[in-house]
């Protein structure tokens, strides 16, 4: 085969690199697109990890006319031993039983060691049963996965009562 | 998933794979012909033989996901079939000198292998969550293959690095398997204890510094990380398995200081190699004074580097073409160095072309992750794309003289067949993770038949107002948690 056949399938060879690329950034089209959403998010809801704000979950999605839910501020004991505690709320998630190593260390003889978690997503705050013996408790019904808290929920572990105030 | 729930139900896309695997395998077979043409070997039934094998397993993979995975991504597999082709391409073009020979007919007998390895993944895993309960084994796991190279009698010391078993006259590199099972193990650790590392801590100016305890495990890292360099003298999978931990640990916390303290981690381990491994101590010599005549001439010195380079400097931007350089004058032309080759005989060009197909695969890889529900998919998968993309970055950093060489061949490109299989395995676990990512998601009857988002997708605006109308109905607001169920526990 001559030299310049050569030459000009070699050429061919690079140029069907490119296209492959080519094609493959058109074919994605907006598929990176993974943040819109987030970029809608409230100010000052900022998420607590990459991990959960790639998640996305309930981002405030603001319409025009309706102000933007009360965001819960703190943690408050209302029953139990350590009532009256107040513990204040931030952006990170919340260990809630009786290990040391908990943010919120309960004194109960009814709670596990790591009993319940709760944790923020967008603007709400979800709250998880950790496989307690006991079980967690929002108002009368027993958690079977996470839930979302709303201020003025009764959440009860063991003896303890706890509610999330604005 | 939820960009996709606006627009409606996600397409799984397999069509445009199928066409992009199209160009990919013309890509590879048609490197292997012109190689074949410029070098005036008469082209055969063993070119067809080998197109057709390429062929049938790429179509045979592209079936599998079909049938197992039909959300997977469609950009995986024609990306890595195309690096593999271009891979096997190159190195039947090096099997035309005199210092190699038959050495593409066993990389394609290994890519047959992986590839055929890859489909009973998918196949026989079905969901990578599985892979959560193997943490701990994992670790074990982990261990095990980065000393098996160190047992007598089944280690093999090959140019100063001590990283092959021999089995029945067949070598092998446990440690590239390793990259899999402690991206396994750093990922179910930190999908379990992320909380833990992430609540506790003293702050610093704008930085929260863990606590000492929480230290532990990255100081594991490091410790293996310097095992494997000290005693197998590999300085590039060292700092792949310590860049794998940082990175997999900063995105599950988002706290630089944990960046930083690898940094300094990384800062003393390399003195400390430089002080006390003659191996490392060679190879920052060789880095440092490339060009100095009596390193270029000594055992192991610079010779490989500077003719690497030289190599590049002869390719400008077009290339010699395919059989027209000459790319055998450097050392491990087909395996370490053959970004060289591909340098030299594609020109800036092609290798670029290369490049940027490692950084969509890359890409790819982290959108899998961020696509995915599950924490432990999140983490893995910015795992294994860490592995990836920390290959390339030590090869070409290397090649080119940004950080000292080492010992890591570029992903499905350099001649190795633990290294192939390896990455074929991850880009099953990742095909397997970007389907979790994209597939619809299934609720049960049990859980649709009540209230409203009952289609079991989550509609924000639907899930809001009801919440805000019984506020105290525990199950209402529970309609929009499943995704966060499903990852914890």
């Amino acid at each position: 085969m001559s030299e310049l056949a050569i030459t000009v399938l070699q050429f061919g060879l690079l140029l069907l690199l490119w296209i492959l690329i080519l094609s493959i950034i058109a074919a994605q089209g907006r598929d990176m697109m993974v943040s819109k959403r987030a970029r809608t998010r409230a100010p000052g809801t900022d998420a607590p990890s990459a991990v959960t704000e790639a998640d996305g979950t309930p981002a405030t999605v603001h319409h025009s006319g309706k102000t933007p839910r009360p965001r819960p501020k703190r943690l408050v004991i209302s029953e139990g031993p350590l009532v009256g505690t107040e513990i204040e709320l931030g952006s990170i998630p919340i260990m809630l039983g009786r290990a040391q190593e908990c943010t919120v260390v309960l004194d109960d003889d009814y709670s596990s060691g790591k009993h319940a978690r709760l944790f923020p997503q967008g603007s709400r705050w979800f709250l998880e049963d950790l496989g307690s013996t006991n079980g967690t408790w929002l108002g009368d019904e027993q958690l079977t996965r996470a839930t979302t808290v709303e201020p003025g929920d009764r959440i009860r572990i063991g003896k303890t009562v706890l509610e999330l105030r604005t | 998933m939820r960009s996709k729930d606006l627009e409606g139900h996600p397409k799984p896309r397999r069509t445009i794979e199928l066409l992009l695997l199209l160009i990919a395998l013309t890509i590879g077979i048609g490197a292997q012909v012109l190689v074949g043409l410029n070098l005036e070997d008469t082209i055969d039934q063993r070119y067809w033989a080998v197109g057709g094998l390429q062929v049938i397993l790429a179509v045979a993979f592209h079936i599998a996901l079909r049938l197992k995975a039909k959300y997977a991504d469609p950009f995986i597999l024609p990306i890595v079939v195309t690096l593999n082709g271009l891979g096997i391409a190159m190195i039947h073009r090096l099997d035309f000198t005199n210092r190699y020979d038959g050495v593409a007919e066993r990389q394609l007998m290994w890519t047959a292998i992986s590839m055929v390895a890859a489909i009973a993944l998918l196949v026989l895993l079905k969901d990578h969550r599985r892979l959560r309960q193997l943490t701990y084994i994992s670790l074990a796991l982990s261990v095990l293959l980065l000393f098996l190279p160190i047992v007598p009698g089944l280690g093999q010391d090959i140019q100063g690095a001590q990283v092959w078993i021999r089995i029945g006259g067949m070598s092998f590199q446990p440690g590239e398997l390793a990259k899999i099972t402690l991206g396994i193990f750093f990922a179910g650790f930190l999908a379990n204890n992320r909380d833990l590392i992430l609540l506790a801590g003293r702050k610093v100016g704008p930085l929260t510094f863990p606590r000492l305890q929480d230290l532990g495990p990255l100081f594991l890292a490091w410790l293996i990380a310097l095992g494997v360099l000290i005693v197998q003298n590999d300085l590039g999978n060292a700092l792949m398995f310590f860049g794998l931990f940082v990175a997999v640990i900063y995105v599950a916390t988002s706290r630089i200081s944990w960046v930083a303290i690898g940094v300094v981690f990384v800062a003393v381990g390399a003195v400390l190699a430089y002080q006390f491994v003659w191996h490392a101590r060679n190879r920052f010599d060789i880095w440092l004074n490339a060009f100095d005549r009596d390193i270029y001439d000594q055992l192991y010195g610079s010779h490989q580097l500077v003719q690497g380079l030289f190599g590049l400097a002869h390719g400008g931007l077009t290339g010699t073409g395919l059989g027209s350089g000459s790319p055998q004058i450097v050392a491990l032309a087909n395996s370490d160095m053959i970004i060289v080759a591909f340098g030299e005989e594609l020109g800036f060009l092609g290798l670029s072309a290369m490049l940027v197909l490692y950084l969509i695969l890359f890409s790819r890889y982290m959108r899998a992750g961020l696509g995915t529900r599950d924490h432990f998919g999140k983490l893995l998968a910015v795992g294994l794309a860490m592995v990836l993309v920390l290959q390339v970055f030590v090869v070409v950093g290397g090649i080119t003289r940004v950080i000292p060489m080492s010992g890591l061949v570029s992903p499905f490109l350099a001649a190795g067949g633990s290294a192939l299989l390896a990455n074929w395995l991850i880009v099953a676990i990742v095909l397997l993770i970007s389907h979790a990512a994209r597939r619809p998601i299934v609720v049960g009857p049990m859980l649709n038949t009540t209230g409203e988002g009952a289609s079991g997708t989550e509609d924000p605006l639907r899930g809001r107002n009801t919440g805000e109308q019984h506020p105290v109905t525990g199950s209402q607001g529970s309609q929009m948690a499943p995704a966060l169920k499903e990852g914890e526990s």
